[in-house]
Parts: structure tokens; sequence; C-alpha cells
């Protein structure tokens, strides 16, 4: 196996995305989950800016935790289940209720960090229903948002846990 | 395939004895930002992260033995924060909750960098890292294992498997200084334990040199500044000062993008003299309560 020294070598695999299993096929052997997801598997929602962990805009779900999709090796995630913010909404087009009051409170404005965004607080959700202010700026503390200047981000998380209060 | 995903350490030596030249993943976040910036080129990979024996931990008499799979959540959960506080504390400051996920003790040692955040935790507390490979296993303390900036003495078919440690060492504390509260690389770092049956004080300082350093002559002079009946230090604020100082002589750093040398020393006698102060605070019974981020 001596001569594998080029970025040459192309592989073949499959993944579990969305409750689905999806075939990757002729990749090269290092990509990025987030390479594959968006170049290979037309799951655009998980966004591509950093490439180097920093900004959660591909923030995905592996085996149910919060990552970065830039993060992980694709071809190391086969036996991974794989939840994109494109799995979280109820399908037929519609918005989950975090994507509903983001669009109402005024959270969303150039939409670029918004689907890491709603992944990182369905996370949040999931193990915390009743965050204090400092566990949701904690929770999305490595999500990069660049033009609301979080205030509106904040008062979208508040309205989905008192919308969801019994 | 030049990427295999073993699910137990036979499985992981196999796969390198099968793949010369391959590279270890575990949890990514330092070899994938090396990759998609093409600096790294792996000829091979071999992925840990389904690996059973590198996951979890276990207590072996008075010691607790973290597999080197270990995420930085997993250590920031109540029963390890109980068992090592100071690697919990440090774990809390890395990046964010995605790396926090992703992230694992044994990809911090793997990568050696001086500003690892775990790694001053375990040199003060004297881990003893455990090395695996087909047939064998060796343990090295930090000092031995990492041997310059990114710079480890792991073999080829060599792997990280487990970390000891001794639970529940006396006080501890962890204080890192970066420009954020998040998704920082430390400035500075110090981990202190003080050792209040054996009554001795260790000290280590991150990011102020080319590997981790014990400010030696800071821990000496901190056990015979200490009144151990009555827990405090018996020249007070004088000895604060003295063992700040004898941290900052003890500080070797570098000019960098991120800070200059001089605000280093600074930073790590700083660090080094609050964690001194908070342990003592802490045996005195009136710790204030804390800001929750606050590290
Ligand atoms: C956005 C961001 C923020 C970060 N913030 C911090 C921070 O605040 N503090 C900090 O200390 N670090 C930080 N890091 C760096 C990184 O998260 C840590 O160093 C982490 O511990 C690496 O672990 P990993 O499992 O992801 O390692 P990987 O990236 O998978 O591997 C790292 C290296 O270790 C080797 N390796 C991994 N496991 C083993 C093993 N069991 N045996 C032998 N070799 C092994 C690999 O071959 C590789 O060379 C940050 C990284 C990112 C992307």
């Amino acid at each position: 196996m001596g001569e594998l020294s080029e970025p040459g070598e192309l592989i073949s695999y499959e993944l579990s995305v969305n409750g689905e299993v999806r075939e990757v096929t002729d990749a090269w052997f290092g990509e990025s989950l987030l390479y594959v997801l968006r170049e290979r598997l037309g799951l655009w929602g998980s966004k591509n800016a950093c490439e180097q962990g920093e900004c959660g805009s591909c923030s995905v779900l592996l085996d149910g935790r919060l990552e970065c999709a830039c993060m992980v090796l694709a071809a190391g995630a086969i036996d991974s289940d794989i939840v994109t913010v494109e799995g979280l909404s109820p399908g037929g087009g519609e918005l989950s209720d975090i994507q509903e009051a983001f669009v109402k409170e005024g959270a969303v404005q150039c939409g670029f960090c918004t689907p890491g965004l709603i992944v990182s607080v369905h996370d949040l959700f999931e193990h915390n229903p009743t965050p204090t202010d400092l566990e949701v700026r904690e929770a999305i503390s490595g999500n990069l948002c660049r033009c609301t200047g979080y205030g509106r981000i904040l008062a979208a998380v508040r309205a989905v846990e008192i919308a969801r209060r019994p | 395939m030049p990427v295999l995903v073993p699910t137990s350490l036979d499985g992981v030596f196999d796969a390198l004895a099968s793949l010369p030249g391959a590279e270890m993943i575990a949890g990514g976040t330092d070899f994938m930002v090396e990759v998609n910036y093409a600096r790294r080129r792996p000829r091979a990979i071999v992925s840990l992260r389904g690996v059973r024996e590198l996951k979890g931990w276990r207590r072996e008499g008075g010691d607790v033995v973290l597999g080197a799979g270990l995420s930085y959540a997993e250590l920031m959960r109540p029963e390890l924060s109980v068992l090592l506080p100071g690697l919990s504390q440090a774990a809390r400051t890395v990046g964010s909750p995605q790396i926090r996920n992703a992230g694992t003790l044994g990809g911090n040692l793997g990568t050696a960098s001086p500003a690892g955040d775990t790694l001053p935790v375990l040199s003060a507390l004297d881990a003893k890292v455990v090395i695996g490979r087909s047939g064998g296993r060796r343990e090295l303390s930090v000092a031995q294992l990492i041997v310059g900036p990114k710079r480890s003495c792991l073999q080829e078919g060599e792997v990280i498997v487990e970390i000891r440690l001794p639970a529940g060492l006396g006080s501890q504390e962890f204080l890192k200084v970066g420009t954020r509260n998040a998704m920082v690389i430390a400035v500075a770092n110090a981990a202190l334990v003080v050792d209040w049956v054996g009554r001795s004080v260790r000290c280590a300082l991150g990011s102020v040199g080319p590997v981790i350093l014990r400010a030696s002559a800071a821990e000496e002079f901190a056990a015979t500044a200490i009144d151990w009946d009555e827990r405090r230090l018996r020249g007070g604020e004088r000895d604060l000062e003295q063992f700040s100082a004898l941290v900052r002589e003890a500080a070797r750093p570098i000019d960098d993008h991120r800070s200059t040398a001089r605000y280093r020393c600074h930073a790590a006698g700083v660090c080094a003299r609050r964690a001194l102060e908070r342990v003592l605070a802490k045996r005195a019974g009136d710790r204030a309560e804390e800001v929750p981020w606050e590290s």
C-alpha cells in the first residue's frame, strides 16, 4: 500500500442521514461530512463557512450529539445516525416551532447562521426544556452570527421555551 | 480501504499494521482542520470513534482510569467533576458545545499543543498515560510523552489507550486566560493541586513554553508558606505575591499573534495566584458563589 500518497484514492460507502440510507460513491476518503452532505448528497441546509469548527453553521446531530459536520470524517461516520437541519422540520415544507419562532422574532437576517443555530437550539431543548438565559448563551456559544447581535436569537429561544410550557 | 473503523483495540492495532503510515482520528477537531485546509494529507486513516476500550472510565483502588476516547462533555459530567474537579473545569473551558461533544482527552494529548487545556491538569496530577501497541504497553508521564510543541514520542503503531489519575486528590483549580469565554485558545492557563494529606502543592502552566511547565520553585515555596493545620498562608498577601512572582519566573513564553511573552508571564502569574487564593478560600468555607462561566 506504499503508493497511496496522492489524495487520489476514491471509496464508496453508505451513511444514515435523516433516517435514510444514502450512498456515497467514488469519494476521496478524507472528505468531511459537511462536504459530503452538501456536494454529494444535495443537503444544502448545513452551511459551509469556516471549515474549522469555529462558526457552527454546519452543526448536525451525530448519534444525538451536536457536532460540527466539518470536523467529522464522513467515511468514519458509517456507523452513526446523522440528523441535519433538513431532518428537524416536520416535513411538507412546514417549519418546526423553533424555526417559526426565529422567523417571528426577527432572529433571521442574512440567514446564513440560521440552520446551525436551529440545530443547536433543538439540541438545547432536547436536554434542557427550561434553560436559563446563561444556559441559552452557552448552548449557542459555538454558533457565530454577524448580523443580529444575538438579541433577537435569544428572544426567539425564550419564545419557544414559553410556548412549550405545559 | 484507506479508511478503517475498528471497534476494538486489537482491531486498531491490526488496522495500523495493515495500512502502513495510516493516521488516527478520534473526535477530528484538530485532525479535520488540517485535512480541510490541506495541511495534512493522510495516506490512510484509522478512526478511533467506535473503539470500545477507549470509551468510558473506571475506578481502580484510589485511581480513576479514563479512556482516551472520553469527550470533554463526558469529563464535565457530575461524577467525574467530583473525582477530577480540575480536569472537569478545564474541559468546561474548551471550545464550544460542538467541540466538547467531539473532542477527546486522547486527542488533546495526541496533538500535544502547549495550549492544550487538559494538559496542565494532567501534569499537576502526575497522570500516567498508558500507551498500547500490538502485544505491549508502556506508561509515560505527560512530560515524557510530549517532547516539544505539537511533538509527542508516540511511535508508529502506538495508541494512547487510557490515562490514570488519583481520584479526588486535595483541592484543584484550573484557570485560563483568553479573549473570550467560549471558543478560545489559551493565552495562558494554569492548574493547581493542593494535597492536604501529602502536604504538597503542584502547579502546572500551559501556553507559556514549548511544553507544559511545572513551576517547581513556586510549588516548593507554597508548600512551606502554607500553615497546613490552619490551612492558610502564614504571610498572607505577601506570600501570594511571592508565589505569583515565582510562577512568572517559571514561564518561558514567546510572542505570537495571540499574545506577547510579557503578557503571558503576567497572565500565568495571575492565574496561579488566583487558583491558590480560591483553593484556600474554599478550605476556609467562605467561597462566594461563582459566576458559572468564569474560569
Ligand atoms: C473550534 C475549536 C476550538 C477548540 N478549542 C480548544 C480549547 O479551548 N482548548 C483545547 O485544548 N483545544 C481546543 N481545540 C483543539 C481540539 O479540540 C482538542 O485538542 C481536542 O482534544 C482534540 O481531540 P480530538 O479527539 O478531536 O482529536 P483528533 O483531531 O481526532 O486528533 C488529534 C491528534 O491526536 C491523535 N490522536 C487522537 N486520539 C489518539 C489516541 N487515542 N492515541 C494516539 N493518538 C491519538 C490524532 O492522530 C491526531 O494527530 C479546539 C478545536 C477547535 C476546532
